[in-house]
C-alpha cells in the first residue's frame, strides 16, 4: 500500500480540518432499487466482527509468561539491614526490603506500635483506639465507620460494624484488621505496649505472628520500654527489650490473649 | 437500514469458509487460535495471566518442582507457621509454592482441611517475606483452570483487596494479577468481590505511580469489565467512580505513555464503550480527543518503526473511536467534542498500511473507523480527496471480500456527497478497480460496486460513457440473472445506455 509522501508531513503538521467541498445531493441517489445510505455503524460487545481482534488479545494474555521474564532485572545486592531502629531484619534484594518496610514500618500507630496495611486502616485504628473524643462522641452518634472503601455507613458499636461487614460486604467473621478493642480508654501515647492481637478463635492454629503486631521503634520517640503492660498469662521475658534491635516480632509466638 | 445490513454481512464473512485464508489470523485446526475462536463463539473466552519470576526459580536451584502429597503439604505448612528460623519458614513456603505449580498438588492442597486457613493466616502475618510467598502460592492457585481450585481462594479476597491500598508495589501487583484471575473464574466469585468493594479498591489503587501496578490493575479491571454481567452489574459503578478519568489520563500520549499499561486500559475502555451504558460520560471527560491524539501518537510510532506490539493497542483504540462516533452527542455539529482534525485520517492510513504488513486481520476494524469518520462528514471526505488517499484505499481491494466491501462503502460515503466529490473520483483508477470488483464471485462485493456505480453515474455523467467504453456492460450482464442484483443491474444498464 503506497502512501503519498505528503501524508507523513501532514501528520507532523498542526491540527486542522479540510474546507469541505460543496455538498449537493440528488434525491435519486440511493433510491430504489438502490439502497445505499451513508451511516455510522456501531458494534455491540459480542458481535462477530470483533472475533479476530479478541483472539489476538487473548493470545497476548496467554503469552504473558514470556513478557514477565523480560521484566526489569532484579539485581541481588550485598546483604543489608533494615535501618529502622529496633529492626534487625536482613535483606539481599531491594524488592524484599520494600515489602518489609511497607508491611512493618510504614503505617505504624505511634501510640501502640501496631502496623497496618494501609493509611486508611491506620487512621481508623487511631480514631477508634486512641482518640478520647471518639469515645465520647460514639456514645451519642454512630461513629464506627465501615472499613470498605466507598461505603459510607457508620455504626454505633464495633460489633454492629462487624455484622455489617459480614452481611453486606461478605467479609470473613474473623477479619484480621477489625479487632474490637477490649478495654476502655486509650493507651498512653508513647507507651510501648506489647500489642498482641487476638487469635482468630482457633487455638490449635498458629500463624506467623498476628497482623497488627510489630516491634520496631523509632529511636527518637522511644520512651522507656517499661510502661503499661496489660498482658495476661504470658509475660514478656525481661531479656527482650524494645529499642535494642529486638527481633521478637519476627519470631513466632504462642497466641496470647492480650489486650490493649 | 441498508448499510447496516451490509456490515452485518461483513461479519458473516469472517466466519465463512470462503474467507481468504492468507489474510487472517491462522486458522489451522487444533491451533490455539481455533480453540480461542470456538470459546469466543460460545461466549466463554477467558484467559488468565501467570506471574512467575523465572529468575528467582533459577536462584532456587532450578530443579524441577515436584508434585507434593498430603504429608508434604502439611509438613511445609507447619514449618511455615511454626518454624523457629525465618529463613526456614520462608523456604518451606517456597517449596510449597513450587509444588503448587502442579495441578495435582493444587487439588491435594484445597481438599486438605485447614490448609487455606493456614495460608490466609500466613498471608496476613506480619512477616513480610512470608506474606509475599503466601501471596505467590495463592497466585498459583488462582491461575488454575479448575474452578474448585480457584474458588478455594475466596477466603483470601477481602485481604487481597485490603492490600491494594498498601504501598508495596510488588505485593500489590501480585494481588492484582491474582484478583484478575479469580474474577473471570465464575459469577460466584464476582458475587463476593463486588460487595467486598473491588471497584472502589481499584479506583483508589489506580493512583499508584508504579507502572507494574498499573499494568496489573488494567488487567484486573479488563477482566472485570469483560464478564457477561458487566453491563448491568459492574459498568455502572465503574462509570460512577473516578476510574474513567484515570483511565483516560493513563491513555494520554506523551513521553510517559507505557505500552503495556496503555494496552490494558484501552481494552478496559473498549469493554465499557461497546456495552453502551453511558458513553456520553466518556465523551464529556474528553475521551474522544484523548483517543484521537493517541491515534496520532501511534501513527508516529509506526513512522519511527517503534511499533512492536502496537497492533495490541491500535485494535481497542480503533474500536473505541468507531463506537464513540456513533453516539448522539456526536451529532451536535461544531460541538466541543467533535473529532475534526484531518490528521486523524492521515494517522489512520499509516496504521492501515501497518496492518497490511503486520496484522491484516485488523484491516476491517481500521476501515470501520474510516467509514464512521467519513459517513456524515463532508470535511473528512474532502480530506480523503485532497490528501490523495483514494488510490491507497483502492490498493486494499484485493485483500479480502470483507475489506473490499468496506473500501467500496467508504467510496460510496464520498460519492454520495454530490458532483463536487464525484468529479474527483472519476476519471481515475477507480474505473478499472470497479470493473474488477464487479467480476467478483461474491454478491455483496458486486452489490456494493453497483451502489457506487449508481452514485457515479448520477453525479458524474461522463463516467457512464467511460464505463461503456471499458466493456462495463458485459461485466454487468453476468449478473442479470442474480436475484439480489438484477434490479440494480438493469437500472444501471438503462442509465448507461441512455447517456
Amino acid at each position: 500500500m503506497q502512501l503519498p509522501p505528503a501524508l507523513h508531513s501532514r501528520l507532523a503538521g498542526g491540527p486542522g480540518a479540510a474546507e469541505p467541498l460543496p455538498v449537493e445531493r440528488d434525491p435519486a441517489a440511493g433510491a430504489p432499487p438502490f439502497r445505499f445510505a451513508a451511516r455510522r455503524v456501531r458494534f455491540p460487545r459480542e458481535h462477530e466482527f470483533f472475533e479476530d481482534g479478541d483472539v489476538l488479545r487473548h493470545l497476548y494474555l496467554q503469552d504473558v509468561l514470556t513478557q514477565v521474564t523480560e521484566a526489569p532485572e532484579r539485581p541481588r545486592v550485598p546483604e543489608f539491614t533494615c535501618q529502622v531502629a529496633g529492626c534487625c531484619q536482613v535483606f539481599d534484594s531491594l524488592e524484599d526490603y520494600e515489602h518489609h518496610y511497607h508491611t512493618l514500618h510504614r503505617n505504624v500507630c505511634s501510640f501502640c506500635r501496631r502496623a497496618f496495611p494501609s493509611v486508611h486502616l491506620l487512621d481508623v485504628h487511631i480514631l477508634e483506639w486512641h482518640d478520647s473524643l471518639f469515645q465520647i462522641l460514639s456514645e451519642r452518634q454512630d461513629m464506627y465507620q465501615c472499613l470498605v472503601e466507598g461505603c459510607a455507613e457508620k455504626f454505633k458499636t464495633s460489633k454492629d460494624r462487624k455484622d455489617h461487614l459480614v452481611r453486606c460486604h461478605l467479609y470473613p467473621a474473623d477479619f484480621r484488621f477489625d479487632k474490637p478493642k477490649k478495654s476502655r480508654g486509650p493507651a498512653t501515647p508513647g507507651a510501648a505496649v506489647r500489642a498482641s492481637a487476638e487469635a482468630p478463635g482457633d487455638d490449635g492454629e498458629q500463624s506467623g505472628g498476628d497482623a497488627m503486631e510489630v516491634c520496631s521503634e523509632h529511636a527518637a520517640s522511644l520512651p522507656e520500654p517499661v510502661g503499661e503492660r496489660r498482658t495476661s498469662g504470658h509475660r514478656i521475658p525481661s531479656t527482650i527489650c524494645f529499642g535494642q534491635g529486638a527481633s521478637r516480632g519476627f519470631k513466632s509466638t504462642k497466641k496470647k490473649k492480650g489486650h490493649q | 437500514m441498508p448499510s447496516f445490513r451490509l456490515v452485518e454481512r461483513f461479519a458473516a464473512f469472517l466466519l465463512s469458509a470462503n474467507f481468504i485464508q492468507a489474510h487472517h489470523v491462522e486458522r489451522k485446526a487444533g491451533s490455539p487460535q481455533t480453540a480461542l475462536r470456538k470459546a469466543r463463539r460460545e461466549q466463554q473466552l477467558i484467559s488468565k495471566r501467570l506471574l512467575r519470576d523465572d529468575a528467582s526459580e533459577e536462584a532456587e536451584g532450578g530443579c524441577v518442582a515436584m508434585i507434593l502429597g498430603e504429608t508434604e503439604i502439611q509438613h511445609f505448612l507447619r514449618l511455615a507457621q511454626q518454624g523457629t528460623e525465618e529463613k526456614e519458614r520462608e523456604r518451606a513456603l517456597v517449596s510449597l509454592r513450587r509444588g503448587l505449580q502442579h495441578p495435582e498438588t493444587q487439588q491435594t492442597f484445597i481438599w486438605l482441611e485447614g490448609s487455606m486457613r493456614t495460608l490466609v493466616g500466613l498471608l496476613t502475618s506480619n512477616q513480610a517475606l512470608l506474606q509475599l510467598e503466601a501471596a505467590r502460592c495463592l497466585h498459583e492457585l488462582s491461575h488454575s483452570e479448575q474452578s474448585a481450585v480457584a474458588e478455594a481462594c475466596l477466603p483470601a479476597t477481602s485481604y487481597l483487596l485490603t492490600y491494594l491500598s498498601g504501598h508495596s508495589s510488588d505485593f500489590i501487583e501480585l494481588c492484582l494479577y491474582t484478583l484478575g484471575n479469580l474474577i473471570v473464574e465464575s459469577e460466584a466469585v464476582r458475587r463476593q468481590l463486588l460487595p467486598q468493594g473491588i471497584v472502589p479498591a481499584l479506583a483508589a489503587c489506580i493512583q499508584s505511580p508504579h507502572l507494574t501496578v498499573l499494568e496489573a490493575l488494567g488487567y484486573a479491571l479488563s477482566q472485570l469489565l469483560q464478564v457477561k454481567e458487566a453491563p448491568e452489574m459492574i459498568i455502572p459503578s465503574v462509570l460512577g467512580s473516578t476510574l474513567p478519568e484515570h483511565i483516560l489520563r493513563l491513555l494520554q500520549p506523551g513521553p510517559k505513555l507505557n505500552l503495556g499499561v496503555a494496552v490494558e486500559f484501552a481494552w478496559c475502555l473498549h469493554y465499557i464503550i461497546c456495552s453502551q451504558v453511558d458513553n456520553t460520560l466518556l465523551i464529556s471527560h474528553g475521551g474522544l480527543s484523548t483517543l484521537g491524539l493517541l491515534l496520532l501518537d501511534m501513527a508516529g510510532a509506526v513512522q519511527r518503526t517503534e511499533d512492536t506490539g502496537l497492533e495490541l493497542l491500535a485494535c481497542p483504540v480503533l474500536r473505541c473511536l468507531s463506537n464513540l462516533l456513533t453516539e448522539a452527542a456526536m451529532e451536535v455539529v461544531g460541538g466541543q467534542n467533535q473529532l475534526e482534525d484531518e490528521r486523524v485520517v492521515a494517522a489512520l492510513f499509516i496504521l492501515l498500511q501497518f496492518f497490511l504488513q503486520k496484522q491484516p486481520s485488523l484491516l476491517p476494524e481500521g476501515l470501520w473507523l474510516l467509514n464512521n469518520l467519513t459517513a456524515n462528514s463532508p470535511s473528512f471526505c474532502t480530506s480523503l480527496l485532497s490528501m490523495d488517499l483514494i488510490e491507497p484505499l483502492l490498493q486494499l481491494l484485493p485483500v479480502s471480500n470483507v475489506v473490499s466491501i468496506l473500501v467500496l462503502t467508504v467510496l460510496c460515503n464520498v460519492a454520495e456527497k454530490g458532483p463536487a466529490y464525484c468529479q474527483r473520483l472519476w476519471p481515475g483508477p477507480l474505473l478499472s478497480c470497479l470493473i474488477g470488483t464487479l467480476a467478483s464471485p461474491d454478491i455483496e462485493v458486486v452489490g456494493q460496486s453497483l451502489e457506487l456505480l449508481q452514485l457515479l453515474f448520477l453525479y458524474q455523467p461522463e463516467a457512464a460513457k467511460d464505463f461503456l467504453q471499458q466493456s462495463g456492460l458485459q461485466v454487468l450482464e453476468r449478473h442479470q440473472e442474480e436475484a439480489q442484483l438484477q434490479d440494480r443491474v438493469h437500472a444501471l444498464q438503462q442509465t448507461a445506455l441512455h447517456q
